[in-house]
């Protein structure tokens, strides 16, 4: 009884073993769900699925079963970066514990509400449970957003290599709060409207309407809702990568106001397309090149400070080319969370400028359903990319050593890069080929995107066991993180 | 080395996977025993239109194609319109005369003015029909199957030049549900491999190691068995075949502020939940596609 107690106490109460528990269920919903389409569907696979389990799949309702999953999944994830941030971040320790049991029996009760009412029959009950899980998470975000004021004395920075006010507020802490804020908001600016205009049972997915002339305010508010919360996501993300990489210094000090100004001026874009359509594009691309240009300052000081320690390790202080690059790809988990960001420019940011200026002149003399592919395409390489930069972070976090290390980490880095690429060649393939003549690229790079997601996939699953078998060990990892924190991964505070 | 020759042999099977396309590889031909000349009367009445139900009215009765227009009956219409003067050919392309949709400036809609409009593309190699600069006729292998590569404009002139249209697109909604019922197919509530060409349909006429999935002549999803393929019976409460996949429809509707117009029913290329009865693609009017083809109502 008292050794399930303390695994208990390890994954519930502990930082790590909250990580570890919500990364687990993202894994076994993505596992589970994703066999009910793509190729695991075409392979059979679907139809056994839901035999076994009983899923009920009415056609009409496949829009709002994909909406609640991707909830789910994203509530999850947005779990994981509060549990990080509430580490890695200081504050009260019991302003900590009541946000992060908040938010775990919100993401738990909005998985094991949702995915029932969605996939079993629509019960009401289980929908109730559903919304008092997002509610419960929007009220620990509240919660994270007081915990996180900046503006108290106890707060100002102590080493003024970090970004600060003239007063010594600590800029990284704004930019936190910040992201906290516009995120609420912008999870109140989906919620509403969805309420209000649909009342939930009106469900579409965005990527359906976007050649519509005239949307509709519900319309507008949900496609701004999914872009900036994804886009959000991915910003907490990189302020959390921040952290870990100990950032710091003159890039520093550039980077925070742009991660503040450019997190607050993308939201606000995204919550004018309702009233100011027009305007409100000039402002979202300002506001995430804004954001943006703060991450590539990220990536330059941690490729510097990794090359250099590299170097250090072998007693060089300079090397020519060669060195540098050995030096800054040999631990693949620390080099990998910022690749991922530079990735993401050739596959999200990269893709959606130039669609963004050939619009009219390309993409809509295309059918929409080759448009389509791109927005899809798009916001689930975004989404992911997001996913693996945490989950390397979390690798380190859960101790990988030696040669695990290496394996797990080019794994992720270089079957998810292939999976990304390849689909991004798959969604761009008009450019290049006829309908007639389309069918082998589209073999080849389903092939590579299924090896690539297969292997990562794989690579999740192995860490996972390896987590789970440690479980079962009396003085196993566990037992020495349930005390630990994540500041100890960082260098100096 | 044992590393090296797994690579290798990946990428000889990925190079290998690359090999050119045979877009005329021979097909099988079938006789699906479907008139495409019939035409299924369709009553005035209530239906379920759209995804979530809405009660909708057609307040009088049409009928509708029960197949697609086939390439036989486009190279035969071609000749008369030839003859008539109703078409002509500029360069590699059939064109006709469209008198053009008013204009209102709407976010990125495109002008069209009244002129002349691609209908076909005479140089594509996929094009199923033969024009020896006199006479078009259509490729034996493809006769009965769905007039493809067309324009918006081509399929609206086909329809006119025998005074009937293209149907809208709740005209199109309701023969294929029809009124009793909210079916998100046109027979039923599920779909099985066998019910529609669709891309994970695996009839006698695709390959998706090279061409990937093609047409099937209409009506080819009636119940019949071809050399061994099943299929099932799967017309539309009137009787209409191939109102789910094969090829996508054009409809008629011109929209405020947008010069899209739109198709359904989805395509051979594309997954079952395209051919539910309520999802829509769009595309330019002068678009022509393999997986494009329409049907007429009078």
């Amino acid at each position: 009884m008292l050794a399930l107690k303390t695994r208990f106490n390890y994954l519930f109460t502990s930082t790590k073993g909250l990580i570890l528990v919500a990364i687990a269920l993202c894994a076994i919903i993505s596992a589970f769900f994703g066999s009910l389409s793509g190729p695991m569907a075409d392979l059979g696979v679907k139809s056994v699925i839901v035999k076994t389990f009983g899923i009920d799949l009415v056609e009409a309702e496949r829009e709002g079963r994909l909406i609640i999953l991707y909830h789910t999944i994203a509530m999850a994830v947005i779990a994981i970066e509060t549990y990080m941030i509430t580490d890695l971040i200081a504050m009260k320790e019991n302003q900590r514990v009541q946000i992060n049991s908040t938010i775990t029996f919100g993401y738990l009760a909005a998985i094991f509400g949702g995915l029932p009412f969605a996939y079993w029959g629509t019960s009401w009950i289980m929908h109730g449970i559903y919304i008092a899980g997002l509610t419960l998470i929007f009220f620990a975000g509240s919660s994270l957003a007081y915990a996180l004021w900046p503006w108290r004395e106890e707060y100002k920075v102590k080493n003024k290599e970090y970004a600060h006010t003239k007063t010594g507020f600590n800029l990284e802490r704004i930019a936190f709060f910040s992201v906290s804020i516009v995120t609420l908001a912008s999870a109140l600016f989906g919620a509403v409207p969805g309420s209000f205009y649909g009342n939930g049972f009106f469900t579409f997915l965005a990527e359906n309407v976007v050649r519509e002339p005239i949307k509709s305010t519900l319309q507008k508010s949900i496609i701004g809702h999914l872009h900036i919360m994804l886009a959000l996501i991915a910003i907490a993300c990189t302020l959390i990568i921040c952290r870990y990489m100990d950032f710091k210094g003159i890039l520093h000090k550039i980077a925070m106001p742009l991660m503040i100004v450019g997190s607050i001026v993308l939201s606000m874009g995204t919550w004018l397309v309702v009233p100011f359509e027009g305007v409100a594009h000039a402002v979202i691309y300002g506001g995430s090149t804004i954001a943006m240009l703060g991450a590539l300052l990220l990536v330059i000081f941690s490729w510097n400070k990794l090359i250099r320690e590299g170097l250090a390790e072998k007693g060089l202080k300079k090397g020519n080319f060669f060195q540098g690059v050995a030096a800054l790809v040999r631990d693949p988990l620390k080099f990998g969370v910022t690749w991922q960001m530079v990735f993401m420019n050739f596959t999200v940011s990269g893709v959606g400028i130039f669609v963004a200026v050939k619009l009219d002149e390309i993409f809509r003399n295309w059918p929409f359903m080759d448009e389509k592919l791109i927005l899809t395409g798009h916001w689930h390489i975004l989404a992911t990319l997001t996913a693996t930069i945490l989950l390397l972070y979390y690798a380190d976090l859960a101790g990988l050593k030696g040669k695990a290390r290496q394996w797990f980490g080019w794994s992720v880095i270089i079957f998810s890069d292939l999976a990304f690429g390849a689909v991004t060649v798959y969604e761009m393939k008009r450019l290049f080929i006829e309908e007639a003549y389309q069918q082998p690229v589209v073999n080849v790079t389903n092939l590579l995107g299924d090896i690539g997601l297969v292997v990562v996939l794989l690579a999740l699953a192995a860490l996972m066991v390896w987590r789970l078998i440690d479980l079962f060990k009396k003085n196993g990892r566990w037992s020495q993180e349930v005390h630990e924190k994540l500041e100890s991964y960082v260098e100096e505070k | 080395m044992k590393k090296l020759t797994l690579l290798l042999i990946s990428f000889i099977f990925i190079l290998t996977a690359c090999k050119p396309v045979d877009i005329n590889a021979p097909a099988p031909v079938y006789d699906t025993g479907i008139d495409p000349n019939t035409w299924a009367f369709i009553p005035s009445g209530e239906f379920f239109s759209g995804q979530f139900n809405f009660e909708t009215k057609i307040d009088y009765d049409y009928e509708m194609m029960v197949t697609h227009v086939t390439n036989q009956q486009f190279a035969e219409y071609l000749n008369e319109a030839l003859k008539d003067g109703y078409i002509k050919i500029e360069g590699n392309e059939v064109v006709g005369y469209y008198p053009g949709d008013e204009f209102h400036d709407g976010r990125h809609e495109e002008e069209i003015p009244a002129g002349d409009y691609i209908h076909i593309p005479l140089d594509d190699p996929i094009l199923r029909l033969d024009y020896d600069g006199q006479t078009f006729s259509a490729q034996t292998m493809w006769a009965n199957h769905p007039m493809t590569m067309v324009s918006w404009f081509g399929a609206m002139a086909y329809c006119e030049f025998y005074d009937w249209r293209l149907p809208s697109e709740l005209e199109w909604e309701k023969a294929a549900r029809g009124s009793e019922d909210t079916r998100p197919y046109p027979w039923g509530e599920t779909i099985a491999r066998n019910n529609a060409n669709l891309i994970t349909s695996r009839d006698p006429f695709e390959d998706m190691s090279s061409f990937g999935s093609r047409t099937t002549p209409v009506g080819f999803y009636n119940g019949k068995t071809y050399d061994g393929y099943v299929t099932l019976d799967s017309s539309s409460p009137y009787g209409i075949y191939d109102m789910a996949g094969n090829v996508w429809e054009w409809t008629s509707n011109v929209y405020e502020e947008q010069h899209y117009r739109y198709l359904r029913g989805g395509s051979k290329d594309v997954y079952e939940n395209y051919l539910r009865i309520w999802v829509r693609n769009s595309s330019i009017p002068t678009y022509t596609s393999p997986a494009f083809g329409f049907r007429c109502v009078k």
